[in-house]
């Protein structure tokens, strides 16, 4: 264990969603390179309630990486320097003494700052709510080894289904486009055969209703890059070429006039 | 004055009691359902799949969560799988075994009935998964992938990666999300339980805090479902997330709901060792790994070489030499203290000496790296990310924490707590695991009370209510809630002392952990029970919160919680004092045999402690429900 000393955090505060914002600079003389990132705050949060000022306010909870919770812009990026890592696996073993660190909120119109470093991102549900499931109401299931799903076919939907819902995709795209996750979303499901039967329903219905909320896409690729579980481009792809088939060749099959 | 509770188990054959007792439940009319307004608190397996199959049969259902989104619930860190008794292997699995197992795991301190309807129902939900669209793990064929766990000798855990948790959840969620499209279920998120509402001992609805705005509402409702998780966060340092909390259910207890064994806590095995003070959260690895992991010290105290210069036969395969047929795969529990006995002896490793090894390298000489690598890949980066540190070359270093609760509020056969109305699922109840939780059983637990139970008992309650007035939040009994609640919140903000919730919060955790943890004494408990009313008593005159009542206050949030662990804090101490016997995940020093084992006490704590609020938690009145059991034979739990 070594420290690492003398870091000066710009922080962006912001009083509410009304409020202009502004940063506030933080010294944070010593702390451990163990610590993670989030733990850095949690000890320079401590620290303001001792001096009689507020906390800095950011979203986090499970800090393995895997509930989403946390977001935060570290130097200009999602999630902060570490690749395929969320913020609250990032460890100050990634930065340096003397270092000056930039902590934003995600930056989206979709996601507006409800203070300091939250945001809400409920504009994903949104987007869940109107096709991102299979319906498959409880009770009468058939055996779950009745369709047996080639090994390739479930770990691609599950490459897809990985995707915990973050938001660093939307908050690293000059367009604050949401297509990495909706796409993400809509291929775990499109690819395995139990979601076939709703597909293009799908697929329409959650592409228009991310339209509603969010950027377009123009494939800069940012997405992927500040993923921290490596979802892939392609499912956007994925995602177009079953928007197109359903809006061209479906509209019977779906009943629509 | 206790009382001996009763909890309505169904008539007949262990077999039949479900059947039974689905034929004889009352049931609502499928176009009378709408007229009851089910609350559903908590969005993780049991609450996302309670709240979105009640909406389904037609309830209105209104579900809250303190997340910003249902899919964040704690649920999602589950990482090992989930158990079902498919038996697809044809490894000699079956109902009853995975009922056995269960009850052997958790020491013979279960209710039969209840257990034996999990093990019934578990096939159901990995039906229900897989309808869902949940991508298990499968084989080259197609068919569905199992791999084996702690406390059982067949391969019943079904899982996806090492996410199972992640992607039931997501399952779960999408339903409810579904529902919530479809305007079945009204979604209130950032919103905290603040309290239960009781009107003529019975369960009128709950009052909630936005987290947002800080405003404080009441919601009232015919039934209340709580599936609000565990109280691991008691320790402070736990696998918990940071927002788990013991509040909605201690709310509950106050207002007449027993609170259940709440010494029975799991100290899981494998946690990645505190690497110093700042740490605020330890992360798990899964049990799984030790599917392929093998567990060892040094022979030798104070060995400091790295571990590739210790030959074989000064190695200490310490889980394989003292439980030969279960070997890496012992239970939670026994694990989790043959760990602690090695590190006390002075042979932990690492730069503070706090874990053991989980050796992955006759694995890798096996299997080859690349099967080791697909089985674990996501968890071997976890651990490079935390540590520094890649496991495929030296060991993992481990070590024991706070991971899960089998305590919680009491619940009868209906999963109904002594308050009607009030329901409670999930980690939240008390009810199947005994005194220790095998490994992918809560997965397991969760979605089938919320899936396959609840829908069914709580019908059996509204029915005979269809068209009877039911108190409005106008009711005094919720004015008064709302207004206790405001003053609580304030208060937190007024004291003006100097210390913050997260100081007290550590305090509290270091005293739960050193004497109501992995090793309990008389002596430590009663040390604990005369420190914890003094921390509390400076907790409530010296505490510290910035800012408000009104808007986002985090530091505010968890005020609220801390105080209520404090009043858990006490109960589990005292509960852990007067359960003079050994059993599971409660270990008395004094009640071992002479191999160190538990020592059970069978003539005199074969019962349920559940414990009723009188208003100061140092004077709260232990209440029984025996436990009879007619279908097992109450062995010595043996893993050798």
């Amino acid at each position: 264990m070594e420290a690492i000393q003398n870091i000066t955090l710009k922080v962006w505060r912001q009083d509410g969603p009304a409020d202009g914002g502004r940063f506030e600079n933080y010294n944070v003389p010593e702390i451990s390179d163990e610590a993670s990132f989030l733990e850095m705050l949690d000890v320079l949060n401590e620290r303001l309630i001792n001096e009689g000022k507020e906390a800095i306010v950011f979203d986090h909870d499970c800090r393995e990486g895997i509930c989403g919770t946390c977001s935060l812009m570290i130097n200009g990026q999602a999630h902060g320097p570490a690749r395929m890592t969320a913020t609250c696996q990032l460890h100050m073993r990634k930065f340096a003494s003397n270092d000056t660190i930039v902590v934003e909120p995600w930056r989206a119109s979709a996601f507006p700052i409800l203070k300091d470093l939250m945001v809400d991102r409920s504009a994903f549900d949104r987007i869940i709510e109107v096709g991102g499931f299979i319906t498959a109401p409880t009770g009468g299931a058939p055996d779950a080894n009745l369709i047996p799903i080639p090994k390739p076919v479930a770990d691609a939907a599950m490459d897809a289904a990985e995707c915990i819902g973050c938001g660093a995709c939307v908050a690293a795209c000059p367009n604050g486009a949401a297509n990495l996750f909706t796409s993400a979303k809509i291929a775990h499901l499109n690819m395995l055969p139990q979601g076939q039967a709703e597909r293009f329903a799908r697929t329409e219905a959650m592409v228009e209703k991310m339209d509603e909320h969010f950027g377009s896409c123009t494939n800069h690729g940012e997405c992927e890059a500040a993923c921290p579980k490596g979802i892939s481009l392609d499912f956007i792809a994925l995602m177009n070429q079953d928007y197109r088939k359903s809006k061209f060749k479906n509209r019977k099959s779906l009943s629509r006039t | 004055m206790s009382v001996v509770l009763d909890p309505k188990v169904p008539d007949g054959p262990l077999a039949e009691k479900w059947d039974n007792y689905k034929f004889e439940a009352k049931l609502v009319n499928p176009a009378n359902k709408r007229k009851f307004k089910i609350i559903v608190v908590g969005t993780g397996l049991a609450g996302a799949s309670a709240a979105a199959t009640l909406a389904e049969l037609g309830y209105t259902v209104d579900a809250f969560t303190f997340h910003d989104s249902p899919r964040r619930a704690h649920s999602i860190a589950a990482q090992g799988g989930i158990n079902a008794s498919k038996n697809y292997h044809g490894d000699g699995d079956s109902v009853h075994r995975l009922f056995y197992d269960t009850i052997k795991g958790g020491d013979f301190r279960s209710r039969e009935a209840n257990v034996h309807r999990l093990a019934q129902v578990s096939s159901n939900i990995i039906d229900q998964m897989v309808a869902q669209g949940v991508p298990f793990a499968r084989e080259y064929g197609g068919l569905l992938d199992n791999r084996s766990f702690g406390g059982a000798q067949v391969s019943r855990t079904f899982y996806a990666r090492g996410q199972t948790g992640q992607q039931l959840l997501l399952g779960a969620y999408q339903q409810l999300a579904r529902q919530i499209g479809l305007g079945g279920v009204r979604l209130f998120n950032r919103s905290e339980l603040v309290d239960v509402v009781t009107v003529d001992g019975r369960s009128a609805g709950i009052v909630v805090r936005d987290l947002i705005t800080g405003e404080i509402t009441s919601h009232a409702a015919h039934a209340v479902v709580l599936a609000t998780g565990g109280y691991g966060n008691a320790f402070f340092l736990s696998t918990n997330a940071m927002n788990c909390n013991v509040t909605a259910a201690w709310r509950a207890h106050r207002k007449g709901a027993y609170f259940a064994n709440p010494c029975y806590t799991q100290i899981h095995p494998t946690c990645i060792p505190q690497s110093d003070d700042t740490q605020s959260k330890l992360t798990l690895m899964s049990e799984s790994l030790r599917n392929d992991g093998r567990v060892w010290v040094p022979s030798k105290i104070d060995d400091e070489r790295p571990a590739a210069q210790i030959p074989e036969n000064e190695r200490d395969y310490y889980l394989e030499r003292l439980y030969p047929s279960f070997g890496n795969l012992a239970p939670r529990d026994i694990s989790s203290r043959a760990a602690k006995r090695a590190v006390d002896s002075g042979r932990g490793v690492g730069p503070l000496k706090n874990g053991v090894n989980l050796d992955f390298q006759s694995a890798i000489d096996r299997l080859g790296f690349d099967t080791v690598w697909e089985r674990y890949s996501n968890l071997f980066e976890m651990y490079e990310r935390i540590t520094g540190e890649d496991p495929t070359k030296t060991p993992m270093r481990i070590y024991p924490a706070s991971h899960y609760t089998m305590g919680g509020l009491w619940v009868d056969y209906e999963l109904m707590t002594t308050v009607p109305g009030l329901y409670c699922a999930g980690e939240a109840n008390f009810s199947d695991h005994g005194a220790n939780r095998l490994g992918a059983s809560a997965l397991m637990q969760g979605l089938s009370d919320g899936y396959f139970v609840l829908p069914y008992t709580i019908g059996n309650y509204l029915a005979p209510m269809l068209n009877k007035p039911t108190p409005g939040t106008d009711h005094p009994e919720f004015k008064a809630a709302e207004l206790a609640a405001k003053a609580r919140y304030h208060g937190y903000v007024s004291i003006g002392g100097t210390k913050s919730p997260d100081h007290f919060h550590r305090e509290l955790g270091h005293i739960i952990w050193d004497y109501c943890g992995m090793e309990r004494t008389a002596e430590g408990l009663e040390k604990a029970l005369a420190e914890l009313p003094a921390l509390y008593e400076e907790f409530k005159t010296d505490l510290r919160v910035t800012g408000t009542d009104e808007g986002v206050n985090q530091t505010l949030e968890k005020a609220g919680r801390v105080d209520d662990f404090f009043q858990l804090g006490m109960l589990m101490c005292r509960d852990a004092l007067e359960r003079e016997e050994s059993c599971g995940g409660h270990f008395r020093v004094e009640y071992q045999d002479a191999e160190g084992e538990a020592l059970r006490d069978d003539e005199n704590f074969s019962h349920v402690a559940a414990w009723e609020w009188t208003g100061d938690p140092m004077t709260s009145i232990r209440n029984k429900e025996e436990l009879t059991f007619d279908n097992v034979h109450l062995a010595v739990r043996s893993y050798k």
